[in-house]
């Protein structure tokens, strides 16, 4: 395992979840703080109570479809969430994402992980232990170069860190 | 609906997509997965995504807009202000586009994606950054036009730069002609549906007889729902229809941008076919554009809220549509019809050509240009409980206000046909009744 690596929970859904889902449009004039109160309630009401800076969200395919707000992933990151795992990801979301600082892992097998199970997750690696179940599955790993900005807090971070600001 | 796949052989064609990046990366030629850097022509924000996110971050790097003639930026998502809160979005926009000289700044004219074409801001050929998901509207005019998150544009604006993937294409062939109340909404529809939304990182590119018959306001349609399969863009080749809608708004176009074509023998992903004369009226049940039925399977199914909107569905053409059903009828009692026009020149033009007075004959109330209740930002949101039809793309759970409301996506034929009745209405059966009082 890399430095990179991280354990926590697992809080998992289903395909196709939107923008609307993790970023409420009505909601979008709230501070980021405010509105990642509300990530995912409308499926999952206790979801901003209950997870835990390092938990993990694992979810069907296309994940992020809709809106190119950026208020979804950094509603996930401003929650803690340490990776997002989906065997698939909407093209704004994903980009917005590691921009954003949160990782987000493509992983076929990811159906294979229960609610609350607890993962050690390593995506420079691309390996993904699932201790209560005992496997280990793979995901495209995240080059290290990326990794650097995503670990930063994401490009302007990154950015600002480079310059010394 | 039938699908061919075509034999990946070693083929010197290339898709519209690979030609558009080829010249847009600065390459003879690029091929599906390289990862290219490409030179942006046009970026355009809206007041959700652009300078309100990307102020406090310039000031802090000491960056500015690495060309204020190729930056569009357009107020319509908070627009008209409410509140505190979308009062003070708005003015950080408006100075924002003083203070970086941007010339191209529209202020409550209409929706972004209406506005470039009508500002005759596009031609074939370029690359097109947007700042929002439904960027591939402008694909109907021959742009690679894709959309970006707010730190994706924020490097676009300073460096005029960006990276993509070159993606395989999805080919959308069309033959026949669409039926007197089928649009192309309902060709949309039908493709979330046989395609899915999971297409990402994918171009899709819809070509054939079926495309060229239709008028550049449908065409859009076909092009901003790109969006809905997942696609990074939505092209159209460039035509006679095509340059003739560039040069009377306004923009610069020539026979040369013809060239902007796939080859024919290109090699795409796989090819589908779908003939328009065969088309039934269509509708998205909550809470997915892909949820999609023949309008039979939701027929008499109450409503609340009938609502014409948003960049896809209240161009001059969707009005058209509406006024086409409800002229002369009066919407049943019960029922709100809210018109909120793509833009303030869609407005104007309605008002010339009398489609407005048929509409607000009919009942129907009229709502700003902007994004609106499409946006979940705007006028016309749901309670819990509420149901409405509506031209726009999107449906999700939650997203024209409560999280307990219902949306069904329709053309705005259906959905002017169900503001009549008060529940999910064919379109056709209006049509004829018509066509047997004149």
């Amino acid at each position: 395992m890399t430095e990179t690596a991280g354990t926590g929970r697992a809080f998992v859904f289903g395909d196709d979840i939107d923008t609307d889902l993790l970023a409420p449009g009505h909601l979008m004039k709230l501070s980021a703080e405010d509105l990642a109160q509300h990530c995912l309630e409308a499926i999952a009401p206790d979801f901003a109570k209950s997870v835990q800076p390092g938990d993990f969200v694992v979810a069907g395919k296309n994940f992020g479809l809709g809106s190119s707000r950026e208020q979804a992933a950094i509603s996930l990151r401003l929650l803690g969430v340490g990776a997002v795992i989906a065997p698939s990801f909407a093209r704004i979301f994903y980009r917005n994402a590691l921009n954003l600082g949160l990782p987000a892992l493509f992983c076929e097998e990811a159906y294979r992980i229960a609610e609350g199970d607890q993962l050690m997750v390593d995506p420079v690696l691309g390996k993904i232990t699932n201790k209560t179940r005992g496997e280990t599955l793979s995901c495209k790993p995240i080059p290290d170069h990326l990794m650097a900005m995503v670990r930063a807090g994401g490009l302007i971070a990154h950015l600002k860190s480079r310059r010394g600001t | 609906m039938s699908e061919a796949s075509r034999p990946q052989l070693v083929s010197s064609g290339q898709t519209l997509a690979q030609k558009l990046l080829a010249r847009a990366s600065g390459k003879p030629r690029v091929e599906p997965g390289e990862i290219i850097l490409v030179q942006v022509d046009l970026a355009m924000a809206h007041d959700s995504s652009g300078p309100r996110r990307w102020k406090p971050h310039l000031d802090s790097l000491g960056a500015t807009l690495w060309d204020p003639s190729r930056v569009v930026i357009v107020s319509d998502h908070y627009v008209p202000a409410v509140d505190g809160e979308s009062a003070a979005i708005l003015k950080l926009t408006r100075d924002f586009a003083k203070d970086h000289r941007v010339e191209h700044f529209f202020d409550m004219e209409g929706i972004c994606h209406a506005i470039l074409p009508q500002k005759g801001l596009l031609r074939p050929g370029i690359f097109v950054a947007g700042g929002d998901s439904h960027t591939p509207h402008a694909g109907a005019f021959g742009c690679y036009a894709a959309g970006f998150g707010a730190t994706d544009m924020l490097g676009i604006v300073v460096t005029g730069q960006t990276w993509t993937i070159v993606p395989e294409t999805i080919r959308v062939e069309m033959t026949g002609s669409l039926g007197s109340t089928v649009s192309a909404k309902d060709v949309m529809l039908v493709l979330c549906r046989e395609l899915g939304m999971d297409n990402a990182f994918k171009a899709i590119e819809y070509g054939g007889p079926g495309v060229e018959s239709m008028p550049m306001d449908e065409r859009m349609v076909l092009s901003n729902m790109a969006a809905e399969l997942g696609g990074e863009v939505g092209l159209i080749a460039a035509d006679k229809v095509t340059l003739s809608h560039i040069r009377a708004h306004g923009g610069c176009a020539t026979e040369a941008d013809l060239a902007w074509k796939p080859d024919p023998d290109a090699a795409y992903e796989r090819i589908i076919s779908i003939n328009l004369s065969d088309l039934e009226p269509q509708i998205a049940l909550p809470h997915s554009p892909a949820n999609s039925f023949p309008i039979n399977h939701a027929l008499g199914s109450p409503i609340h809220q009938a609502y014409i909107g948003a960049c896809v569905g209240a161009k001059l053409q969707d009005l058209h549509m509406a006024a086409q059903i409800l002229k002369g009828q009066r919407i049943a009692k019960d029922v709100r019809l809210l018109v909120a026009p793509a833009s303030s020149q869609v407005t104007a033009d309605a008002a010339a050509d009398g489609t407005l007075s048929t509409l607000l004959a009919a009942g129907a109330t009229l709502l700003p240009s902007g994004c609106g209740a499409c946006a979940g930002m705007g006028a016309g949101l749901l309670a819990a409980g509420e149901v409405c039809i509506s031209t726009t793309n999107r449906n999700f759970k939650g997203r024209m206000g409560h999280a307990e409301a219902f949306v069904y996506l329709a053309s705005p034929y259906t959905v002017a046909a169900s503001a009549l009745t008060g529940c999910v209405s064919d379109p056709r059966k209006f049509f004829s009744e018509l066509a047997v009082a004149q």
